[in-house]
């Protein structure tokens, strides 16, 4: 069982300044799983994944990563255990047109799509490569974000708000994005506002509260607890 | 008129305080009769120098690569007016003086709107025009510089080449600048440049013309430095060509750091380290060796040292350790 | 006056403004990687040509090995102050990186004056490139071609390595997001040390190009620096061909100035840089933020 964990966060602290963030979380990820990790604003969820990647630099606890301890890394080398990350932000490089922000990150592992296979998969990219990266749409933008990482080879990716702003049919495309990543086998972590949107692709939800993990949702359950869903996203 | 919060808590004068003022002001009548009066001249001129530094440096967060410029200009023109146009001490100070506060208002109007690094660059780069232009005008007399400047009399009564009344002459001019300067840094316009060093884009929602307050704030410190310039001319004699050139203005920066940016005292004490430092040096015979083994190295090579140590080890200065130790021991 | 002497002095301020050029591109690489405005780039140059001296007077190694070993030298030197010096500043205010820098380039100038004394020392041109060519209009000496020619080709290669290669790709990156830039497994604090040693480098090969033109003396590059600094306000941070194309635009104006009004030739950049202030305070090639 332990040889198919990806990830086991256990009890992981994070401060953002001299803020307190993250109060002791613990979870963990299984090979192939897609797991979200919903709540509501300010609940921490970004810094939930920025402490993963290691570029919360004030953290303490213990987060595993394919059997590495990860705490005392720096974020480099968290990455280049084969680790994706689409921000929330979505970290688009102005200073590189689309093809340069496609070809930045390195490959981590084997496998990785080429430039060639991403741009049949998005098309729209392809006709915006000479482009700035700035100069594109909030969904063309997720998407270069979402490809860019694609093409590293990482099988664990980290997502923070891919479906964030944008326009139903591009949540859509996004979507069958993700669909097609949990088919190839991906390991996916999610964080998610839309909750429609993330049930029909999770395994398992993890609801955070207050930088805490305050109850796990499986699948199979989240029918029978639509109420307490909702009460914790405050919907 | 809205106010912005007092970011800083303003020191209250308790008796503690007053005793701290009155200590310094026995230590300042007594030093003559236990240093030498020209070597505590020399230091009282640049610790003046450093406070005015440090007015820009400590309430605006602006970093000033130029200073050297105001000082050493202010000087020639005192010096000037002392030698060619015979005015009187007072006047020739005044001179040099007003003429800091013009360049530093030219200065200030170009260089103020720009942000931290810029800054320091600019003025960087406008002090060694001034440099240039000692070099160039006819009256700084270049590698020569102003020499044989006359001291005169004050009030037209005591003779300046009278060591002692030279002395307390200075002392009374860097008193005079130290208080004005303290004074202003904890006025209302002092709690107003710190409000808009630590939060500019607030300051400026509030509606605050933000470069004008820093404008005022580098004419000001452009003044005090002047006046220190000034002051240094006549009681040495001499205006020079070092005194505009950047070293100083680097100099001036090293007393400031080293002594504790931002404190009341730390210029005064960087500036009485570096000097006594120079003042040693350039003391010891040509051939001086240390332990008989080697050579020391040439000033430039010892000042770049200390600010290399001071910036990685002990970046709040002397004073400024003293006062975290102290408010660290008092907090537990 | 003789065309000889315009076109003449328009050469040498080619050649100044091609150092410019060189050490206002290391300057803006450093800055925009570190966050650092290396002051101590006027020492560097000056360690590229005492290196270069040294290399010939103790090791007997010439000018074109010179060329190519000084600046690697002079790169390691300037990542080893990296790594051990600037790296403990990052998290502080970019005040203290200036401040640090300072004392770095006291040291260094100090330190050679301890051991080399102020006066200069000279570097015969290689024999390669003595003599020269009429044009007719002028005399062009074969070494002050070479200089601008070199270091022309110089600042190109590091143009096109900055914005169409990968590593410039990655220099970019880093440049822009350091953060998001390290979570995608980009080891940046090491591109910062290398990044450092480039910039540092292009002083170097200033500093071996000027060796031949300019006396080597521990002193060469401490005013150097400072209308470097100027060259960058007129030209305003953030464009690197705009960097080279003011460099080369100040030089040439300096070079002129020496012939019509020689009492202004050492000033005329800052009082460019004053008027440019005035009337457009980002810079010629740069944006108002």
């Amino acid at each position: 069982m332990s040889d198919q964990r990806v990830l086991t966060v256990d009890n992981v602290t994070g401060h953002y300044g001299d803020s307190h963030i993250l109060h002791g979380v613990s979870m963990h990820v299984n090979e192939g799983e897609v797991v979200t990790i919903i709540g509501r604003n300010g609940a921490g969820k970004t810094t939930l994944l920025r402490a993963i990647m290691g570029i919360l630099t004030k953290r303490g606890g213990s987060i595993v990563v394919r059997g590495q301890e990860t705490i005392a890394l720096p974020p480099e080398r968290i990455a280049r255990l084969g680790i994706g990350y689409v921000p929330e932000e979505r970290g688009i490089y102005a200073t590189l047109d689309v093809t340069e922000n496609l070809m930045l990150p390195p490959r981590v592992a084997a496998g990785g799509m080429s430039l060639d296979d991403i741009y049949k998969l998005f098309p729209n990219l392809y006709e915006r490569r000479r482009s700035p990266g700035t100069r594109l749409s909030g969904g063309e933008q997720q998407m270069l974000a979402i490809a860019r990482v694609l093409r590293t080879g990482a099988k664990f990716l980290l997502l923070d708000e891919p479906t964030e702003g944008l326009a139903p049919v591009i949540v859509q495309q996004i979507g069958a994005t993700i669909e097609l990543m949990k088919r190839q086998g991906m390991t996916l972590i999610l964080v998610e506002q839309n909750f429609r949107f993330a049930s029909r692709l999770a395994d398992r939800h993890y609801v955070m509260e207050h930088g805490q993990i305050v109850d796990v949702i499986d699948r199979a359950q989240v029918q029978a607890r639509m109420d307490s869903i909702k009460s914790y996203l405050g919907i | 008129m809205t106010h912005l919060p007092d970011t800083v808590t303003k020191p209250t004068t308790s008796n503690h305080t007053l005793i701290w003022y009155g200590l310094g002001l026995i230590a300042l009548l007594a030093a003559p009769f236990l240093f030498y009066p020209v070597f505590l001249v020399k230091l009282l001129c640049f610790a003046l120098f450093a406070c005015a530094f440090n007015l820009l440096l400590g309430s605006c967060g602006l970093l000033s690569f130029g200073h050297a410029a105001f000082f050493g200009a202010a000087g020639y023109v005192a010096g000037h007016a002392a030698k060619e146009w015979g005015l009187p001490f007072e006047l020739a100070i005044l001179c040099g003086t007003a003429s800091a506060a013009v360049l530093g208002f030219l200065f200030g109007y170009v260089s103020v709107r720009r942000s931290g690094l810029q800054f320091a660059m600019i003025t960087l780069a406008l002090a060694q025009l001034i440099y240039f232009l000692a070099w160039q005008l006819p009256f700084t007399h270049a590698e020569d510089g102003l020499s044989a400047i006359p001291r005169g009399k004050v009030l037209g009564l005591f003779d300046l080449d009278n060591i002692m009344v030279l002395y307390y002459t200075t002392a009374a001019i860097f008193l005079f600048g130290f208080i004005a300067m303290h004074r202003m840094t904890n006025s209302t316009f002092g709690q107003l440049l710190r409000a808009i060093r630590d939060n500019e884009p607030r300051a400026i929602s509030l509606g605050y013309e933000v470069n004008r307050y820093k404008l005022m704030a580098f004419v000001l410190s452009a003044t005090f430095a002047g006046l220190a310039g000034s002051t240094k001319a006549i009681a040495l004699k001499i205006a020079a060509l070092t005194d505009v050139h950047w070293a100083t203005s680097g100099s001036v920066i090293l007393m400031t750091l080293l002594g504790g940016l931002g404190t009341l005292l730390g210029p005064v004490v960087g500036a009485g380290v570096v000097q006594a430092i120079e003042d040693h040096l350039s003391s010891l015979p040509a051939d001086f060796a240390v332990f008989g083994l080697f050579r020391l190295p040439p000033i430039t090579a010892i000042i770049g040292a200390i600010f290399i140590i001071c910036i990685l080890l002990f970046r709040r200065g002397i004073v400024g350790e003293i006062q975290h130790w102290l408010d660290r021991r008092s907090g537990k | 006056m003789s065309m000889q002497a315009l076109f003449g002095q328009l050469l040498v301020g080619l050649i100044n403004g091609s150092f410019y050029a060189m050490l206002s591109l290391g300057l803006a690489i450093i800055f925009g990687l570190l966050g650092i405005v290396n002051i101590a780039q006027g020492a560097f140059y000056m360690l590229g040509g005492f290196v270069t001296w040294m290399l010939l007077n103790y090791a007997g190694i010439g000018y074109f090995w010179s060329l190519l070993l000084v600046p690697i030298i002079v790169g390691l030197i300037g990542a080893a102050i990296e790594k051990t010096l600037l790296k403990k500043i990052y998290n502080l205010d970019h005040m203290y990186g200036l401040l640090l820098t300072f004392g770095i380039m006291m040291f260094i100038q100090g330190m050679f004056v301890h051991f080399f004394a102020t006066a200069g020392r000279p570097y015969t041109v290689p024999s390669a490139l003595t003599g020269g060519y009429n044009l007719g209009f002028m005399f062009l000496p074969k070494y002050r071609g070479w200089v601008v020619l070199a270091s022309l080709v110089l600042c190109l290669v590091t143009w096109y390595a900055i914005e169409k290669t990968s590593i410039g790709r990655t220099l970019r990156a880093a440049t822009e997001n350091p953060t998001l830039t390290r979570a995608f497994g980009v080891n940046v604090p090491a591109l910062m040390t290398i990044g450092f040693g480039i910039g540092v480098a292009l002083a170097g090969a200033a500093g071996v190009l000027a060796a031949p033109i300019y006396p080597v003396s521990p002193l060469m590059g401490a005013e150097l620096i400072i209308t470097v600094f100027a060259v960058v306000v007129v030209g305003g941070m953030g464009s690197i061909m705009g960097a080279i194309v003011t460099s080369l635009m100040l030089g040439l104006l300096e070079g002129l100035t020496k012939v019509v009004y020689p009492q202004g030739s050492n000033m005329v950049i800052f009082v460019i840089m004053l008027i440019v202030l005035l009337v457009r305070p980002a810079g010629l090639f740069g944006r108002e933020r």
